[in-house]
């Protein structure tokens, strides 16, 4: 039974962190219907920044965290300018295509820039681990379960209430409409590039503490696309929810069902799911139901 | 003087079929006899290390025509060439290797199996589109290499499994220059049948489903036949370029059909121009090669810094992705949309307009 319970507490934070870097693709495609397959660049890169701040420049983490938003929020507001904007209105291959090529050249660039070695992040949180009814728990996984639930309360204001989110809902559901209603979409899709990237430059600090970082970890990008295909493309709740169901069942079908095929199961299990999900349910759990069948 | 580029007056087709003849000037047939030869020929003229890398463009080229099918084409987007590439190869790997049985069997049945794959994995393309479609393709790319990588009473699992190169009787292809001429002559017969399908009733119908698919179900053409059909001739031919690419590398395993190699025939065909067989072949080349030149800049470059050499590998990422950044934006007709406008230059030369 303790197996069990560590299996699930580990699945439901490691699904907080999917849930985050989860959020930076339905931000993206909410608000400009494309798909950033980029975004496991965004979210290495904004803890390599935070890591040199801290150990070559002795700047403590707190500030070391803003000017690393800082500097993610312009790395969105420059990607989306030169790379985005230009093939707008291009098929959707071109799009998904042009996202690819973004993330193997920043991931080309990090490479170059900081090597290939992993590097330990200094210790942020605190290192004694928690211990709940039996169940270890480290503090990081606590911080970046509560930033996730923060994240998912602010971001769902943000869209009902908040000017901009209203912006961004619009231009998302109907670009001509939204233009002739006088919204300027260029500003539109520029700050939800620039807010995805801040997103994800979060989401990556957090695992950076938990695994250390080196450049292979930018496959987070495509490890969460099943989170987000199951939780729905366009829905933020779908985004957190789909991460803590992905992060569960992955850990309990690598628990259980690995010894009998080999290992490996849990890079698996998600794009099974995603399959299914795909056949039965395309929408996902809480998206909403825009796909044109035929 | 009559002017080299020229060689119609003007169009004088009076009907369907001269409008839709292969070669339908003395001029085209000559240039296609020209291009067969020096295609034959070149295995004469150039070194061996040069024929090797002839002969994967010639590979990448059959891989490519083969998705341009069904991404160009048809306009389903595929991100898991590179596992059906490896499909493709371990079938050929394991009839040749296991059972024993001859290369030229194992080469039609390979791209069989990945045909009947690759429309299994096709028929979600029924209900999905787009961004969807990319990502169910995706998801069969990392299951079927799961799959393989984990079967390993079949596959030899992550070691992989060794080939041989094939023979026609006693005579064996094992020299580079004999396997160019074996990926060359299937390229050529590659390039014959896509050509000829596009002028098909079935090729007519892809293009109809790419550009509307709803508008050509109005029009009475059966979706799903059509969807799952160009899946399965695209992987058909990814199918067959993936056994030649196991015969001439003489090895499988599972790291050389990662998603890498899918991202690589993707930018081919759009570096090369979506939809045109001549781009595909273009896109091919230039993907192939453009590690190379750039390991070959490095060499010169890394005579001042050593150090280089460990950056070859992440500055080659970076400049893939850049090429194809500045290809998506600067010219999304891809080389074969540059070639065109050559053409016309010279044509209406000296009076360009």
């Amino acid at each position: 039974m303790t197996f069990f319970l560590q299996m699930l507490v580990t699945g439901v934070v490691v699904g907080s962190i999917y849930g985050l870097v989860a959020l930076g693709f339905v931000l993206i495609y909410r608000a400009s219907g494309a798909l950033n397959l980029a975004n496991g660049e965004f979210v290495i890169i904004g803890p390599y920044i935070c890591l040199i701040l801290m150990t070559a420049y002795k700047i403590p983490f707190i500030y070391a965290l803003l000017i690393t938003l800082i500097f993610s929020a312009v790395l969105g507001l420059v990607v989306e300018r030169l790379v985005i904007r230009p093939i707008q209105n291009a098929p959707v291959v071109s799009v998904i295509m042009a996202t690819i090529g973004l993330s193997s050249l920043l991931g080309g660039a990090v490479h170059m820039i900081w090597g290939h070695q992993t590097r330990t992040f200094p210790p942020v949180f605190p290192q004694t681990p928690i211990n709940i009814a039996g169940v270890i728990i480290s503090p990081v996984y606590l911080w970046s379960f509560i930033v996730v639930v923060l994240l998912l309360v602010i971001f769902s204001l943000f869209f009902k209430f908040s000017k901009m989110g209203i912006a961004m809902r619009a231009v998302a559901d109907d670009r001509q409409a939204a233009l002739s209603m006088g919204m300027s979409v260029k500003y539109v899709y520029a700050a939800t590039w620039t807010i995805a990237a801040v997103v994800a430059a979060v989401g990556g600090v957090l695992l950076g503490n938990i695994n250390g970082l080196s450049p292979t970890m930018s496959a987070i990008g495509l490890t969460v696309l099943p989170v987000v295909i199951l939780g729905g493309l366009d829905s933020v709740l779908g985004a957190i929810v789909g991460g803590f169901i992905i992060g569960v069942v992955q850990n309990l079908a690598g628990g259980y069902l690995d010894p009998l095929v080999g290992g490996g199961l849990k890079d698996v299990v998600p794009f099974i799911i995603v399959l299914l999900i795909l056949m039965l349910k395309p929408h996902g759990l809480f998206g909403s139901r825009r796909i044109e069948r035929v | 003087m009559r002017n080299l580029f020229v060689r119609e007056s003007g169009n004088y087709k009076t009907s369907y079929s001269d409008d839709m003849k292969l070669f339908g000037t003395t001029g085209a047939k000559v240039k296609a006899l020209l291009i067969v030869l020096i295609v034959l020929a070149l295995p004469l003229l150039v070194s061996n290390y040069w024929i090797g890398l002839l002969t994967l463009c010639a590979i990448a080229s059959v891989g490519a025509i083969g998705l341009n099918i069904l991404t160009g084409l048809t306009g389903q987007i595929s991100i898991g060439v590179g596992a059906f590439l490896g499909v493709g190869g371990y079938t050929s790997a394991i009839l040749t290797s296991t059972y024993g049985l001859s290369f030229w069997i194992a080469l039609p049945i390979a791209g069989i199996v990945t045909a009947l794959i690759g429309g299994l994995f096709g028929i979600p393309s029924l209900r999905l589109k787009g961004l969807y479609l990319a990502i169910a393709t995706l998801a069969a790319q990392v299951i079927i290499l799961f799959v393989i990588s984990r079967w390993d009473s079949v596959t030899g699992g992550t070691a992989g499994m060794v080939l041989n190169r094939p023979s026609i009787g006693e005579f064996s292809l094992s020299s580079n220059t004999g396997y160019y001429y074996l990926c060359a002559i299937i390229l050529l017969l590659t390039i014959l049948y896509a050509t000829n399908l596009i002028r098909t009733r079935t090729g007519r119908a892809f293009l109809a489903v790419r550009d509307r698919d709803i508008a050509a179900q109005i029009m009475g053409i059966n979706l799903f036949q059509y969807k799952v059909m160009a899946f399965a001739i695209s992987s058909f031919f990814v199918g067959i370029a993936g056994a030649l690419l196991a015969h001439y590398t003489m090895i499988v395993s599972p790291e050389l059909y990662s998603f890498h190699v899918s991202i690589e025939y993707l930018a081919m065909i759009l570096i090369g121009g979506l939809g045109s067989i001549f781009g595909s072949i273009l896109g091919a080349i230039f993907i192939t090669l453009l590690p190379v030149s750039l390991s070959s800049i490095i060499d010169v470059l890394a005579a001042f810094a050593p150090d280089l050499y460990q950056l070859l590998s992440a500055f080659k990422d970076f400049v893939f992705g850049a090429v194809i950044i500045l290809f998506l934006i600067f010219e999304p007709g891809g080389l074969a949309h540059i070639w065109l406008n050559m053409k016309k230059y010279f044509r209406l030369w000296p009076f360009s307009y």
